[in-house]
């Protein structure tokens, strides 16, 4: 394996790893916020037996997300030493407001998770609030760096170093305000649906279960409308990508020659030595609507660009698929849930119902971890857009793919460890939360 | 500007070895601490790590956007402790927590406990072997030697070793302090007190090691030591600080302990920080990275300086806070 491909493929495996721990710290916080909140309203059992059992589980993965995000911090440094040497002056200000953003939210969630019985009632609370506020922050500021990378701001690229820096323009950089949006709602469609699915599953084998009803319905209810959102937040990064990214837009949806008016084409496998599609469905005009809003208008495709700058079609243009294919049908699902909470509730408790919401469970993640792929390979060769190759950034250390075996062989072991222990927590929710012993 | 960004560098520096090393330090101390450890470091420092932790990665975060030049450096030349650091901190946290939280008692939490103090253990030795490695002059920045030159001998040495040893007594010695208070009964306050004097004269020990053995890798510690005064002075009240904290050892009252040892421990770094600074990195050709002549340009620290402002004015009291909760709470347990 040769030295950029291992760091590359690391930097994949510690990023696709640590974005879940992300998005269940972004998104659990306010879960676990809102479900304490209506205990507080309401003084039913069941909401702070949820937010209680919750609460363990996140100080888990909490862990994790945290010790791993430390790994991403200093492996942009191990893997690409020639980015960061440029780039941290330029987006160091991000980081640094994340870091204080994550700050705050580690600290809060100390005294969240050990302040049950210690803080007043509604303090504690309020501390939970703060977990969640930050959290979303900290993700919100992380995604202003990479969202630089795509659409490079606040310097100038003059005989390989960058002058004139403004690290304030280069942090509201212009693809900011869509990824960060369009990851935000991520973070809540993925965590809601896996949280409603684990907890329709148990629903599933033990019907009637107070505990696990209310806890599906709240997760479902964020997840739900933030998978309606999702599609908007899709097609505000569409059309931005149509216009700063072109190369990467040509790739996603496998767009060989350019065309006027543009097909979208569904599905189907990229053909790079023949630059055809094949198996593919074909909607006329529609990716010039998509693109720009017009379906005559023109959409660049990769015949623009030289074979030394075009990203690689086939996994761009799938998990890009993925993606989309996942995001509309959880969409649909959210929308079902919205229809049925409004008019026919009996509907929520039935078989089919609670068997498609677990069946649901993983797809969220999936879609992040496409998602992150489109974002990251659909910009190469550049690991600055436009600015600077990924090749050009690599150690000089030979030797990376053992770097790469070790981290992967860890991530691998404590991803097992953590699904069984996970099973371990579940298996004691009855003993530990009287409403979870309570039939309806 | 640039003078801010260095003092909040060696602060949170400071914080992280006096907060993040009572955390790893109490791994390594509960091999010795008896059935009535592992309960006592868990309750300890499960609310508060995490939050410790992030000392580290501002500091990080300081050197890549402050000064990106030695943080590229050192993860070219220093790729492989720096993994290993990673792996360690990674394990720990996972296995801290994972024994933590498992409801279950079984044979797993056996597991969990040794990949615990294992992990506790090495990551203080790879921090401290990469400090001793930017410090110690064989890190080269052209690539131009074979592996072994460029990648394994800045560090692989008995001067790094030292020091990474000295990490984790110093570790060590900070945790058994931090825990005499946290303890319950007092036979495990007295274990706590015996364990933290073997540390602090472990520290000293190693303390002398690392200048013995640095003189051994051809590296002049005692010379810079002797030309910097304010490294003298340091050094000297530590000195004469250690008997006062031996006499505190007798009857340990929590509040002027922690704070006798957060001065001792403060002063060996601020010490070490007069003999290094303003140089970060020495290279093997003579070159050094320095603060000055690696620092990013003014745009950069100025907003550097605004977020680092704003970050310590909401984290400090929060932290304040954190810590207060919980102090308020153990007491009350107690009377109660």
């Amino acid at each position: 394996m040769d030295d950029l491909l291992a760091a590359r493929l690391q930097m994949a495996v510690s990023l696709g790893w640590h974005i879940v721990f992300a998005c269940i710290g972004m998104t659990m916080p306010v879960l676990m916020a809102f479900s304490e909140w209506k205990w507080l309203r309401t003084q039913k059992q069941e909401y702070i037996d949820i937010a209680k059992a919750w609460s363990k589980g996140v100080a888990i993965f909490f862990a994790v997300g945290a010790v791993s995000g430390t790994v991403l911090s200093f492996e942009l440094g191990l893997l690409f030493p020639g980015f960061m040497k440029h780039a941290g002056p330029i987006i160091g200000m991000p980081f640094s407001w994340e870091g204080t953003a994550f700050f705050v939210e580690a600290i809060a969630l100390g005294v969240f998770l050990y302040g049950w019985d210690r803080l007043n009632k509604w303090a504690h609370w309020l501390s939970g609030v703060v977990v969640g506020i930050s959290g979303v922050m900290s993700g919100i500021f992380v995604v202003a760096a990479n969202a630089w990378m795509n659409s490079p701001a606040g310097f100038t690229w003059e005989n390989g170093e960058a002058t004139n820096i403004d690290p304030v323009a280069a942090m509201f950089n212009d693809a900011w305000f869509s990824q960060a949006l369009h990851m935000t709602l991520a973070a809540f469609v993925a965590t809601s649906f896996a949280v409603a699915g684990v907890h329709a599953f148990l629903l599933l084998k033990d019907r009637g279960n107070t505990f696990h009803r209310t806890a599906v319905r709240i997760a479902l209810s964020f997840g739900a409308v933030a998978a309606f959102l999702q599609p908007i937040s899709g097609d505000i990064s569409a059309k931005d990508v149509a216009e700063r990214q072109p190369a990467k837009l040509a790739a996603l949806e496998a767009l060989y020659h350019t065309s006027k008016p543009a097909d979208l084409v569904i599905g189907g496998i990229p053909n790079e030595q023949e630059e055809r599609v094949d198996y593919a469905i074909h909607v006329p005009g529609f990716l010039s609507f998509l693109a720009h809003g017009d379906f005559e208008s023109e959409v660049i495709g990769l015949d623009q660009f030289p074979k030394s700058e075009r990203p690689p079609v086939l996994i761009t243009h799938i998990a890009f698929q993925i993606m989309v294919g996942i995001g509309f049908l959880l969409a649909f699902a959210g929308l079902l849930f919205l229809v049925f909470s409004a008019r026919w509730k009996h509907l929520l408790s039935s078989t089919w119902w609670l068997t498609f919401i677990a069946c649901l469970t993983p797809l969220g993640f999936i879609a992040v971890e496409a998602g992150w792929t489109v974002t990251e390979v659909g910009r190469q060769p550049w690991v600055i857009y436009g600015v600077m190759k990924t090749k050009d950034a690599v150690s000089p250390m030979p030797g990376l793919q053992y770097s790469f075996y070790t981290i992967t062989t860890v991530y691998v072991l404590l991803t097992l460890i953590l699904v069984w222990l996970m099973r371990r927590q579940i298996a004691t929710i009855e003993t530990y939360y009287p409403s979870a012993r309570k039939k309806d | 500007m640039l003078q801010i960004i260095i003092i909040i560098l060696g602060v949170s520096f400071i914080l992280y070895t006096l907060l993040g090393g009572a955390d790893f330090g109490a791994g390594i101390v509960e091999t010795f601490a008896g059935r009535k450890g592992e309960r006592t470091i868990s309750k300890a420092i499960a609310p508060v790590w995490e939050a410790n932790h992030v000392w580290l990665i501002l500091a990080i975060v300081i050197l890549f956007s402050g000064f990106p030049q030695v943080y590229a450096a050192i993860s070219v030349a220093l790729h492989i402790p720096l993994m290993v650091v990673l792996l360690g901190i990674v394990l720990r946290g996972s296995s801290f927590t994972f024994r933590h939280y498992d409801v279950t008692h079984d044979s797993s939490h056996k597991y969990y406990t040794f990949f615990f103090k294992v992990s506790s253990f090495v990551t203080p030795v790879f921090l401290g072997i990469t400090l001793g490695a930017m410090i110690l002059g064989k890190i080269s920045l052209e690539n131009t030697g074979s592996f072994y030159e460029q990648y394994i001998m800045p560090w692989f040495n008995v001067f790094c070793l030292s020091m990474g040893l000295f990490s984790a007594a110093l570790f060590g010695y900070i945790a058994a302090v931090f825990l005499i208070s946290e303890a319950t009964y007092p036979i495990e306050q007295k274990r706590y007190t015996r364990l933290a004097k073997v540390f602090l004269l472990l520290t000293l020990a190693m303390g002398m090691l690392v200048f013995a053995t640095a003189e051994a890798e051809d590296h002049h510690l005692s010379n810079a030591f002797f030309a910097s005064r304010l490294s003298i002075a340091a050094f000297g009240i530590v000195v004469l600080l250690t008997p006062v904290i031996f006499y505190l050892f007798r009857h340990p009252d929590a509040l002027k302990l922690r704070a006798a040892v957060s001065v001792h421990v403060t002063l060996v770094m601020l010490g070490w920080f007069a003999i290094q600074f303003p140089i970060l990195v020495y290279e093997r050709n003579g070159n050094h990275l320095t603060f000055y002549n690696t620092q990013a340009p003014y745009a950069t620290l100025y907003q550097l300086v605004i977020a680092l402002f704003v970050g310590l004015l909401l984290v400090l009291p929060s932290f304040y806070f954190l810590f207060k909760v919980f102090k308020k709470g153990d007491e009350q347990q107690l009377h109660s």
